[in-house]
């Protein structure tokens, strides 16, 4: 068990933010050449015309879940040092409802918002200062709603929720998305009429 | 247009075609799978705002800040800024740039539907963000935080969370459609 790395090395402050801007550097590289940095794009996937926010998601989750599996199976990775947060039902359902009701509205999410800001785009400035302005109020005024709802909770995963191994998952997981595949495309020749002109 | 790359055949001014999603996707996970190796944590976004928003705080009554319940967790002992999340969305920031450079897609504009005004659009884009941030407060965490980095360990709390964004949103697509198409 040699990984993950911090876990054996404890890191220098230097390190540790060197290392998270080399990866913040190809998360932002890889959100902005997804097309990401585009409001209408990311909304497309909510009218059905252009499904590329499931596709890369999906795919991304897939490809990082098989990842973890394979180097936990190999005996390279400590999952035990690999942080999750914890589930709190209650937390993440309410609060995934008003993420998606803020996405359909700004047409962004936080990281994408960054991706259009640093291309030039004003709505995504706008949408990075409606955050600013939602995580400022929500400190100030939310500390009740916090002690209540999203505080507490331990880290619960299917595997450890169900008792079917890690791997089993995974396979699901990849088979789903295959049979997603074709699901989206037809989706998407469906309502190609959707996509509006220019 | 900004959102419609050309086929690259359209002279040296159009923008670069954007990667075939499937590619994106599997890239972006190997870029999650790195932090998850090396660091032990995957990524996250929303968490650095609220640095921000706490290192702004601090710069009034420090004392208040790191008794407070929410500033707090980012008060990261007098230091917000110097902390992984901060660093993490700098890089987002900085590659989604170079991206964007080498895609020739640079451009200030304001992104909209067909049907809707630049200035409506801003003030929407606002609201949306601060929606976005009590959600990705509440939830602990967004698109990234959650739904990737939950998903990917498949946690109980992120796939919940993932599911009930596109709950509200498709249930809201219909009554948002001015703005978009």
């Amino acid at each position: 068990m040699t990984l993950p790395i911090f876990a054996h090395h404890e890191p220098g402050q230097m390190l540790l933010l060197g290392t998270a801007l080399l990866l913040g550097l190809g998360f932002g590289f890889c959100l902005e050449r997804a097309g990401f940095g585009s409001a209408r794009r990311l909304v497309a996937v909510f009218y059905l015309y252009d499904m590329a926010v499931v596709k890369v998601m999906f795919t991304a989750i897939v490809t990082a879940m098989a990842g973890l599996t394979l180097l936990a199976a190999a005996g390279l990775l400590d999952l035990s040092w690999v942080y999750v947060e914890p589930t709190r039902l209650p937390a993440q359902a309410l609060g995934g409802l008003l993420f998606g009701a803020g996405f359909i509205v700004g047409g962004y999410c936080p990281g994408t918002a960054v991706a259009a800001l640093a291309t030039g785009r004003r709505d995504g400035v706008a949408f990075a200062l409606g955050m600013l302005a939602g995580v400022a109020s929500y400190a100030e005024l939310a500390s009740g709603l916090e002690a209540r709802v999203a505080a507490g909770g331990h880290e619960q995963t299917l595997p450890a929720a169900t008792g079917v191994p890690r791997v089993w998952w995974t396979l699901l997981f990849i088979v789903v998305l295959a049979l997603a595949a074709r699901l989206l495309a037809r989706l998407e020749r469906r309502f190609a009429a959707n996509r509006p002109a220019a | 247009m900004p959102d419609s790359p050309g086929r690259g055949g359209d002279g040296p001014r159009a923008p670069r075609p954007f990667w075939n999603p499937w590619l994106a996707g599997f890239l972006l996970g190997l870029v999650l799978l790195a932090s998850f190796v090396v660091a032990g944590r995957g990524l996250g976004a929303t968490a650095a705002y609220s640095a921000l928003a706490t290192a702004v705080a601090g710069t009034g009554d420090a004392g208040r800040i790191a008794g407070h319940p929410v500033h707090s967790r980012f008060w990261n002992d007098g230091a917000p800024l110097l902390s992984w999340t901060v660093f993490l969305l700098l890089g987002a920031a900085a590659g989604a740039f170079l991206s964007g450079w080498h895609g020739r897609r640079l451009a200030v504009v304001t992104e909209r539907g067909p049907r809707v005004g630049a200035r409506t659009r801003l003030l929407l884009a606002f609201a949306g963000g601060l929606l976005a941030a009590w959600g990705a407060r509440l939830a602990r965490g967004c698109t990234s935080g959650q739904a990737l980095t939950g998903g990917a360990m498949l946690s109980v709390g992120g796939l919940v969370f993932m599911a009930a964004v596109f709950v509200a949103a498709f249930a809201l697509a219909g009554r948002a459609r001015r703005q978009w198409l």
